[in-house]
């Protein structure tokens, strides 16, 4: 026992006298964290719509101030003609017009139908998805209102909220997302890394040729990674609730101890990978390609699973970061209890076990 | 007693199609120390890591300090010393910091077996807080030696430790192992320097993976079969083909300010006849003395035949 | 009056308070073979990088094969050649495709490059091997591959930064034999060494200690002047005082 803890303390000396990949170690989680957050947004702030209002009746007045309401929008109000309009969405200085004719509450009144135009700019589907919605909702709010006067036969009311997230804050997807990346870059390239570069330097030889279990040694380098991933994790939550405005509705402490299970997953992986490779390049170059890409494509905060083809939802299932994301997402701000998680925990128990196990099988207790 | 013992051991890299170690067979006693010479794949580090455990030889078997390298290879890792060249040690520790890891490594302490390294160690630990990284080639050989024997090995295995290091340091280092030698402990070290082959007890030469020769350096010279000479005039250069294309001499080569020659037949009439055709040739100062042959005589003349 | 192919004056290096080289001054002429010795960490590598157009010196004068040392570095590159012990040829590439491949770099006409290779290979009495990969090659053939590669363009020098370091006594003789064949087409050769005994082989010797020239000389001179029989052991008592060992 006292062995391994001079083994752990040595690679603790090794990670902090190598400065440079400390600072990429640091460095990176909070790069990614202000570039999602603030940058990249999806979120809505800012749009620019243009109402042109032809009609300036009481219907599209209240319309109107219904829209403006909410403060996400830069709402302008003016009336322009087609060409105009067309002219400012070439130019992109708007995202959406909408657009009410002249006689609007006339036409509802006397023929009980009114039309409405919203034009959005779908050069980016989702903020034109999101701003459309907003407009519909609120035109269906509006007639909400007015057949309330006059009760339809039957009615089919839709009566949407945003749950969780109701002003629609990107940073709820991406950060739980960022997590995940970050925990497996980290742990994943530098554990493999590490070991990789004993075995270049020639160090593996000697630390073969001794009494001490060569894997033991091989674990005790993933410990000073399972901790600085755990202070990483806090530093993301801590830009993520306070400069984001993140939420956290659930158990710090379930918080934790599922991030633990990743990072000892992701930590395996790393292990394995360090046993396949003897050069500190292909390490490099298997951790970056096998890990960075399909965490990017298959957790979920990107690109949504269920719109992908079913091939390739079945392949996310092997994604460890996938189950991380779930979990993340239930207790941060779905505010959920294990009892809401226990199966994806155990689908990264069991991937854990797995990977651990694979590697202890493949690992070389000779050089050949 | 024979503390290591290598019976035909044969090592095959590319499916068999590189030979490193061709049916090498030799015993090193207790407490001898022995030198492995030999160029760059000869097939010296090979041998030392199948004797390490480190490879599993392709045939053959080696025994030591009386166990098999491949059935009890956990019980040799225990007791045996191992330097992999270039120094294998942690660039970014610091002196004291890789030989408290490595007395650790072997479940003792620096201060248990500290008298053996004791005379190594004193030189290098002003700079006991100074990063390896940091050292001059001869202070990593000096600590890279502290740490390969601070769990007082039975057996020592240094994989070229003179390698890198200028000469001044390069005989220090022999000096001390000299002075290992009288702890008790077999030290096998290789090196591809033919003047250290004097240094060691008793030498193996390699070449190409198979063993020239396994003797004193004392025997190996008495055994050089012909008489050699050293020779020398003005322009060395040009006298060497002219001695090559001399029918008389059987072998000639460069050696440092002489070249050394061997005659088909000894006598004093070939000689004359020599200095009589080296003068037509316009040489002067000629120079011709008999001389003992040195290991490096000794090996090129293995090669060769 | 023999022509000088490397002049330096003043030579300095310096990395932040340590100075590497330490203001050497010497010349070196065409045709010779001239040995640059000295011990790990006296500054012969940086001196070598710096004669080779690799480094840009601290302050001093030198003229390479003609061309400034600070203002042509380009063309004091591609009137050399530089083998090392490190590096030499591409192990994955077959002998043919490595003569090929330098011949191209040194700007030789495909004319030429054929006519090269083929007088190479012969030379060596690699035919049988020619279609081979050079990491297949056994050790020693590989530094007098290198070698002939180094000169395949007839450079005024040659640099050879410890080119025989751990090869066999034999193929050492033999890559000497080459380095004469070179030197008698009046390529300058400028050769750092661990064997005394190549030093030898040398016209003239310099050695460096701690950062300066300590001698300069040819051997017979050196072995006066230190009262030695050998130039080991010249080495080592020039070497023996250095400051610079423990370090």
């Amino acid at each position: 026992m006292k062995q391994f803890i001079t083994f752990i303390r040595k690679e603790f000396y090794h990670v902090f006298r190598d400065r440079k990949t400390l600072l990429l170690l640091f460095g990176l989680p909070i790069a990614q964290i202000i570039l999602f957050g603030f940058a990249l947004t999806n979120e809505i702030k800012n749009s620019k719509i243009i109402i042109c209002d032809y009609a300036k009746d009481n219907a599209t007045q209240r319309i109107i101030d219904k829209i403006a309401a909410s403060s996400n929008f830069e709402i302008e109000n003016s009336l322009l003609s087609h060409q105009q309009i067309e002219d400012a969405f070439k130019s992109g200085e708007i995202k959406l017009a909408v657009i009410f004719p002249a006689g609007f509450n006339n036409d509802l009144l006397h023929f009980n139908k009114a039309i409405v135009q919203v034009i959005a700019d779908a050069s980016d589907p989702n903020t034109a998805t999101t701003l459309t919605n907003y407009i519909t909702t609120i035109v269906m709010d509006y007639q909400k209102e007015l057949t309330q006067l006059n009760p339809l036969p039957w009615q089919i009311i839709p009566e949407t909220r945003m749950l969780y997230n109701p002003e629609l804050k990107g940073a709820t997807n991406f950060v739980p997302g960022v997590m995940a990346l970050v925990l497996l870059l980290v742990c994943v390239l530098m554990t493999s890394a590490s070991i990789v570069r004993e075995k270049e330097k020639g160090t593996m030889e000697i630390l073969l040729v001794s009494p001490f279990n060569p894997f033991l040694v091989i674990i005790s380098k993933a410990v000073p990674y399972f901790v600085l991933s755990l202070v990483n994790l806090v530093i993301i939550l801590l830009l993520s609730v306070f400069l984001l405005d993140m939420p956290f509705n659930g158990s710090l402490l379930l918080f934790f101890a599922e991030s633990s299970l990743f990072i000892i997953t992701a930590l395996s992986l790393g292990l394995l990978i360090s046993n396949s490779t003897d050069s500190l390049q292909s390490a490099m170059l298997v951790s970056l390609l096998g890990m960075l890409i399909p965490t990017m494509l298959f957790t979920g905060f990107m690109f949504p699973i269920e719109n992908m083809p079913k091939p390739l939802q079945v392949i996310s299932n092997i994604v460890p970061s996938r189950w991380y994301y779930i979990i993340v997402k239930s207790i941060m701000i779905k505010g959920l209890g294990f009892a809401a998680i226990w199966k994806e925990t155990l689908i990264l128990f069991s991937m854990t076990v797995l990977l651990l196990l694979v590697s202890l099988k493949k690992f070389k207790i000779r050089l050949q | 007693m024979s503390d290591v013992i290598l019976n035909n051991i044969r090592k095959t890299y590319n499916k068999d199609k590189l030979v490193a170690v061709d049916n090498v067979s030799f015993s090193v006693n207790k407490a001898e120390l022995f030198g492995l010479i030999g160029a760059d794949g000869a097939g010296k580090t090979s041998i030392f890591r199948i004797l390490t455990t480190l490879l599993l030889p392709d045939g053959g078997s080696a025994i030591v300090n009386g166990c098999d390298v491949v059935k009890d290879y956990k019980k040799i890792r225990k007791e045996v010393g191992y330097m992999p060249g270039k120094f294998s040690l942690y660039q970014d520790l610091t002196v004291e910091e890789n030989l408290h890891f490595f007395a650790t490594l072997f479940n003792t302490t620096v201060e248990t077996n500290y008298d053996l390294i004791k005379d190594i160690y004193i030189q290098i630990e002003p700079f006991k807080k100074r990063r390896a990284g940091k050292l001059s080639g001869g202070m990593k050989q000096k600590l890279a030696l502290c740490c390969a024997l601070i769990h007082r090995p039975s057996v020592l295995f240094l994989d070229e430790p003179t390698t890198g290091v200028d000469t001044v340091s390069r005989k220090e280092f022999w000096e001390m192992l000299k002075r290992l030698k009288q702890e008790g402990i077999t030290i096998l070290v290789s090196t591809p320097y033919m003047d250290e082959a004097t240094l060691c007890e008793r030498i193996a030469l390699m070449q190409g993976g198979k063993i020239l020769s396994v003797e004193t350096p004392e025997n190996i010279t008495r055994a050089y079969p012909e008489k050699l000479y050293a020779i020398k005039a003005t322009q060395m250069s040009h006298l060497i083909n002219d001695l090559r294309d001399n029918e008389n001499i059987s072998s000639c080569y460069a050696f440092g300010e002489h070249h050394h020659i061997t005659f088909r037949v000894e006598s004093e009439d070939v000689k004359t006849a020599l200095f009589n055709y080296l003068h037509s040739k316009h040489y002067e100062n000629i120079e011709l003395k008999p001389i003992k042959p040195s290991i490096e005589d000794c090996f090129i003349k293995l090669m060769n035949n | 009056m023999k022509d000088t192919v490397i002049s330096t004056d003043k030579l300095t290096k310096r990395f932040g308070d340590f100075i590497a080289t330490n203001e050497i001054s010497f010349d070196v002429y065409a045709g010779e073979i001239f040995g640059f010795l000295g011990a790990n960490g006296a500054g012969k590598t940086t001196a070598m990088r710096m004669l080779c157009g690799l480094s840009t010196p601290s302050s001093g004068k030198a003229t390479i094969a003609g061309f400034d040392i600070y203002k042509q570095a380009e063309e004091i590159k591609k009137n050399i050649g530089y083998m090392s012990q490190k590096f030499s040829l591409y192990e994955d590439l077959t002998i043919v495709e490595n003569i090929q491949f330098f011949a191209g770099i040194y700007g030789l006409p495909d004319k030429k490059i054929k006519e090269k290779t083929d007088l190479m290979i012969e030379q060596l009495g690699l035919k049988n091997e020619a279609k081979k990969l050079v990491g297949s090659l056994p050790p020693g053939w590989k530094q007098k591959l290198s070698f002939s590669v180094a000169v395949l363009h007839d450079p005024k020098i040659v640099f050879l930064d410890e080119p025989t370091g751990g090869v066999d006594p034999v193929t050492r003789r033999q890559f000497w034999d080459l380095i004469y064949a070179a030197s008698s087409r009046n390529i300058t050769i400028f050769v750092t060494t661990h064997y005394m005994d190549e030093a030898e082989y040398c016209n003239r010797i310099s050695m460096m200690v701690d950062g300066v020239i300590k001698a300069l000389d040819t051997p017979a001179n050196l072995k006066q002047q230190f009262a030695a029989t050998s130039m080991d052991e010249v080495f080592f008592e020039l070497a023996r005082g250095a400051k610079r060992k423990a370090d």
